[in-house]
């Protein structure tokens, strides 16, 4: 980033309660904010800018009321899971501009407690997806997914033993972090992954990631107390690319390949760089094609690097170090979290789990059916 | 299969409504730039011009890709049955069902059109496999 621009940091992280909760979503949101605030040495009086969704149709203008504080930026764009990075750029934005002083992004959800989700998605009668694809019958989002995950199986080997790869490796994480739903059980094999129920083929129930309740909040700010603590966002991309589910002509290429290139040239670095990789993994196929569009492997590229079994704990190439949505944490809108992570491994603060020597890590966010695609890139600030 | 969604139309989507009644598949035409879309819109997602035609399509298409579904999205659906991207001749992809067995369906398969009626005389465009 130009030099003339200051620089702004994420001071504070923090997960709001994790699993099943039986909390409501504002009280979520208040742990998340309160203890990520705590983590940053700051107080709600500190705070200007709220970036949040998914509590009411006045989201930020909610929380805002429920924190008593009178913000002078806030966004409540919906673009599901990748919304929080997307956040980021429009809090850098409104950082760097004097808009505001402080940003707090922040998300809950209580919807294992409150049984929310259903497998039809939510129908908006009004819209062309209505009219076109809701009378055929897909599971939303999952089936978009599963033809996603068919078409890679046709073309690329080892597609099938890849997927499960994903959630093998992301249990593994899992099996680290005292905080993951998945903590204390056990390894996954590939017949775990494959021979679970098929809910929309090729992909079976632990090809998708769990639904729990949970959220965070991570504060960010161009003024550092504790340089040892902060990291530095350094570059950031995002691409929308549709909501139907005919729009993209092929399905192996998703909008991460643009979000991903704006957000290295921000940086200006490339794949190479990353140390620790966070990427969306509402479905094991998320995961493939995220890192192939980022450019972590070619195209059909990815199955050959899970399946080198470098991505585990101890491997060369750390991914989804929590556990992911498939074993940590996934409330409805996985985002936030990445960004959580990500914050504490360049932290150092991750015990067992814990990517030595990490320097620089990567969130990317994918939402709605491969809709919407923002990649943050975060450097450790000394 | 059962079809338990009706879909609401508009005046955009009328035509092509219109069109299913008497079984033919009818998708928007630009005047400006000759390119096919679906669905139906207020002007041409490939150049912006407002100036559209409908046209009957062949109802040729290949399976782009394709997924088993093996629960029920809403009360009324009965799964397992197969949804499917289908790339028309014509150009767009649209969202259907393939009238088969999962064993019988691959991607990049032949396909074409077949009739399902709606409880109220409207119809969904359905593919089965070419020679099947």
């Amino acid at each position: 980033m130009q030099g003339v621009l200051p620089e702004v940091f994420i001071v504070g992280a923090a997960e709001c309660d994790l699993g099943v909760t039986n909390k409501s979503i504002l009280e979520l949101q208040g742990q998340a904010v309160t203890r990520a605030l705590a983590d940053a040495g700051l107080s709600t009086r500190d705070v200007d800018g709220i970036a949040t969704n998914g509590i009411s149709r006045f989201s930020a203008t909610q929380l805002a009321d429920y924190l008593g504080i009178v913000p002078s930026f806030t966004d409540s764009s919906f673009a599901g899971g990748s919304s929080f990075e997307i956040y980021v750029a429009r809090a850098v934005e409104a950082l760097r501009s004097g808009q505001c002083t402080t940003v707090v992004i922040s998300f809950a959800s209580n919807q294992r407690s409150a049984k929310s989700r259903s497998l039809g998605g939510v129908i908006e009668h009004h819209t062309p997806e209505a009219q076109f694809e809701t009378p055929f019958g897909p599971l939303f989002p999952l089936s978009y997914y599963a033809m996603a995950a068919q078409r890679y199986l046709h073309e690329v080997p080892h597609g099938r033993a890849a997927l499960s790869e994903v959630a093998i490796s992301a249990r593994e994480w899992a099996l680290l972090n005292p905080a993951a739903f998945r903590y204390g059980t056990k390894s996954l094999t590939p017949a775990d992954i494959e021979g679970a129920d098929l809910i929309s083929s090729p992909l079976t129930t632990a090809d998708c990631c769990l639904v729990t309740d949970g959220g965070g909040a991570i504060v960010l700010t161009t003024k550092v107390v504790d340089k040892k603590r902060a990291v530095k966002v350094i570059g950031y991309g995002e691409a929308t690319t549709n909501t139907s589910m005919t729009s993209v002509d092929d399905l192996m290429v998703t909008g991460a390949v643009e979000s991903g290139k704006r957000a290295f040239a921000m940086a200006g670095i490339t794949p190479q760089d990353i140390d620790v990789v966070e990427v969306y993994d509402s479905f094991t196929i998320t995961v493939l094609l995220t890192l192939e569009a980022l450019g972590f492997a070619p195209r059909g590229g990815a199955a050959e690097l899970m399946l080198s079994g470098k991505t585990r704990p101890g491997g060369s190439f750390p991914l989804n170090t929590s556990g992911g949505g498939l074993s940590y944490c996934h409330p409805g809108q996985y985002g936030i979290l990445l960004l959580i992570e990500a914050v504490r491994q360049l932290r150092g603060e991750c015990g067992e789990r814990q990517v030595p020597h990490a320097k620089r890590a990567l969130a990317h966010g994918t939402g709605g059916i491969f809709s919407t695609h923002a990649t943050v890139i975060l450097e450790k600030a000394s | 299969m059962t079809f338990p969604y009706l879909p609401i139309e508009d005046a955009i989507s009328a035509p092509y409504w219109e069109g299913t009644r008497a079984e033919e598949l009818r998708l928007q035409k630009c005047v400006a730039c000759s390119k096919f879309q679906h669905y139906p819109r207020a002007l041409c997602s490939h150049c912006g011009h407002t100036n559209l035609e409908w046209q009957k399509v062949s109802g040729q298409g290949i399976i782009d890709s394709w997924t088993e579904v093996m629960r029920a999205p809403q009360e009324g659906f009965e799964a397992p049955y197969i949804i499917a991207r289908v790339r028309l001749a014509e150009g767009p992809i649209m969202l259907s069902r393939i009238d088969v067995s999962s064993s019988e369906v691959s991607c990049d398969q032949p396909v074409v059109l077949k009739w399902q009626h709606l409880s109220d005389g409207r119809a969904l465009p359905l593919f089965v496999p070419v020679g099947g």
